[in-house]
């Protein structure tokens, strides 16, 4: 077996513009939303990812990539860091509660196929009581973490670093793990989006799924089949649009914020091409061939009428051909917020391909207010 | 028991409202009281504030001057990038075919500071990976607009003056102003 061919596979696969672009392709036959992805995702044996074995593998594979990382000279140094020892542990407990979470799922629909009842159902009463069931677990969970937090704090010394200076940041210059979705988001929005509103979009959309949710099936029980678009789309921007981003952001990012495979050398000094320019600049100086207008409105205006063509205009023709039944069972309220959180996680992707593939660093530029998108 | 407790509960109201009429301060002499419990409240909060305020604007600030020399223009090598100045005073002193100009070491996207790599002719910043020509451009990363430049000027010796309290943006036209960038 060739290791280095493998690690510079698995280094070219890892540019986010191919892994992002694999994740997104595949992601619907991970989690069928329709018919046609189920017939695919049972046909190719992707579902066994859900079973026993699949699980197994699933922790073998993400194993042997740590083990082989960790005798490589270049992941090493990103793998052994202590600030890095926390994705670590979130890659192997998202895959184990994904896993556990689809598992139970799939075995519902099984048993909900055969006319039984979910699993849940059998619990005694369909209760637990609070005392002492419930805040026993916790207590003794609380315990066992702090057991846990107190061997670490003292196993791994705290990447604590020099006093700050303002004249040197360092390279690369990496948020906290948690922010670094954020971090990534930031690379393709300005900062008042990517740092306010889109955080804003995420708590307040994750709040009112309640309210948007007008499925009466799948409460108390796991199930896939029961709601399975909205698991789709769900699951697309926890595990794409905010995990994958954090293990972009720390595995695949190096000096100067190049992109780097996890067993590449992180050269302060690659060069990328990676000149941007505006869509105002793409169509005033290369289409129409002359000066950008010195009215602001009049240049970017082709950037404000795609922008309210995307979210005003879209969500009403959608409402009227391909999601007309959609809108019909969920009324105009529940299908204009549904439809604003979705096209504005949309956004996301759609502006990282913008980037890649035309170079556009944003569709409405103007410095002068601080406004770009 | 419910039905007993429903009888009694009136007749002790009754009493409680008739005594407490009597020995209660009056209407007026409420509002006033009322009045005067807000004034000092408001009084209380307003000091406070005003403590903390104030507690935001050190006595003495440790801080280099905001307008400093930097030597003689023919100190400075055409096409070249000045980095002395930029842990002190957070300035780059450019020196490009025809002028000296000093560039804000702040990058306009979320104002981490960015490196200046001589073998690329670039400034990069680490945190999102905005690039900047060696004239202040932006051109790649999410950075929207170019690196600030400060005043600069010659000062009665001959020496280059740089004068922080004035930055000169580029997308509002002001690197035509004479004053943001020095003749050589």
């Amino acid at each position: 077996m060739n290791l280095v061919a493998i690690k510079s596979a698995i280094d070219a696969l890892s540019a986010p513009t191919i892994s992002f672009t694999i994740l997104t392709v595949i992601f619907p036959f991970i989690f069928p939303p329709s018919d046609w992805f189920e017939k695919i995702h049972r046909k190719t044996g992707l579902w066994r990812m859900w079973t026993k074995p699949g699980g197994v593998i699933g922790m073998i594979l993400i194993t042997a990539f740590f083990v082989i990382g960790y005798f490589d000279p270049y992941f090493n140094k990103t793998l052994t860091k202590a600030d890095n020892f926390p994705i670590v542990l979130m890659i192997y407990s998202m895959w184990f509660y994904i896993w556990l979470g689809m598992f139970k799922a799939y075995r519902n629909d099984i048993r909900i196929e055969q006319g039984l009842k979910p699993e849940e159902y059998n619990d005694p009463d369909d209760k637990v009581l609070v005392w002492p069931d419930l805040v026993y677990i916790e207590f003794i969970c609380l315990i066992l973490f702090q057991v846990f937090l107190i061997v670490w704090s003292i196993l791994v010394a705290a990447p604590i670093e020099e006093p700050a200076n303002p004249a040197a940041t360092p390279n690369p210059s990496k948020a906290p793990w948690y922010f670094l979705g954020l971090q990534e988001m930031l690379v393709y929005y300005d900062p008042w989006i990517a740092g306010v509103l889109l955080p804003t979009f995420i708590i307040v959309g994750l709040m009112a799924i309640p309210y948007m949710d007008i499925n009466k099936k799948g409460d108390g029980y796991y199930s896939f089949k029961e709601r399975r678009v909205g698991m789709f789309i769900f699951m697309y921007g926890w595990v794409v649009l905010w995990l994958f981003l954090i293990i972009i952001g720390t595995f695949f990012r190096g000096p100067n914020w190049n992109f780097f495979g996890p067993f590449e050398y992180w050269d302060t000094h690659k060069v990328e091409a990676l000149t941007n320019v505006n869509l105002s600049e793409i169509l005033w100086v290369k289409w129409l061939n002359q000066g950008l207008p010195s009215n602001i409105l009049i240049r970017e205006g082709l950037g404000f009428v795609i922008t309210g063509l995307y979210l005003f205009v879209l969500p009403v023709i959608l409402a009227k051909t391909y999601l007309k039944d959609m809108y019909a069972a969920y009324g105009p309220t529940r299908f204009v917020s549904l439809m604003t959180f979705g096209l504005v996680m949309l956004a996301l992707p759609i502006k990282m391909y913008l980037r890649w593939i035309f170079n556009l660093q944003y569709i409405i530029a103007i410095p002068e207010w601080f406004f770009n998108i | 028991m419910s039905d007993q407790k429903e009888i009694v509960a009136p007749r002790a109201a009754v009493g409680s409202v008739s005594k407490s009429r009597k020995t209660s301060m009056e209407r007026r002499s409420f509002f006033s009281w009322l009045a005067l419990g807000w004034l000092g409240f408001a009084a209380a909060t307003g000091g406070f504030f005003t403590v903390i305020i104030r507690y935001l604007f050190p006595n003495v600030l440790f801080e280099p001057p905001q307008s400093f020399k930097i030597g003689f223009p023919e100190d400075f090598a055409p096409n070249s990038v000045d980095i002395r100045y930029k842990k002190e005073f957070n300035a780059w002193i450019v020196r490009d075919d025809e002028s000296i100009f000093a560039l804000s070491t702040v990058c306009t996207h979320l104002g981490c500071t960015p490196n200046w790599l001589a073998t690329d002719n670039k400034f990069k910043c680490p945190c999102h990976g905005s690039g900047f020509r060696m004239t202040g451009i932006h051109f790649e990363g999410p950075a929207p607009r170019p690196l600030e430049r400060f005043k600069i000027g010659l000062a009665n010796d001959g020496q280059v003056l740089v004068d922080k309290t004035k930055s000169y943006k580029w997308e509002k036209g002001e690197w035509e102003n004479k004053d943001s960038f020095l003749k050589v």
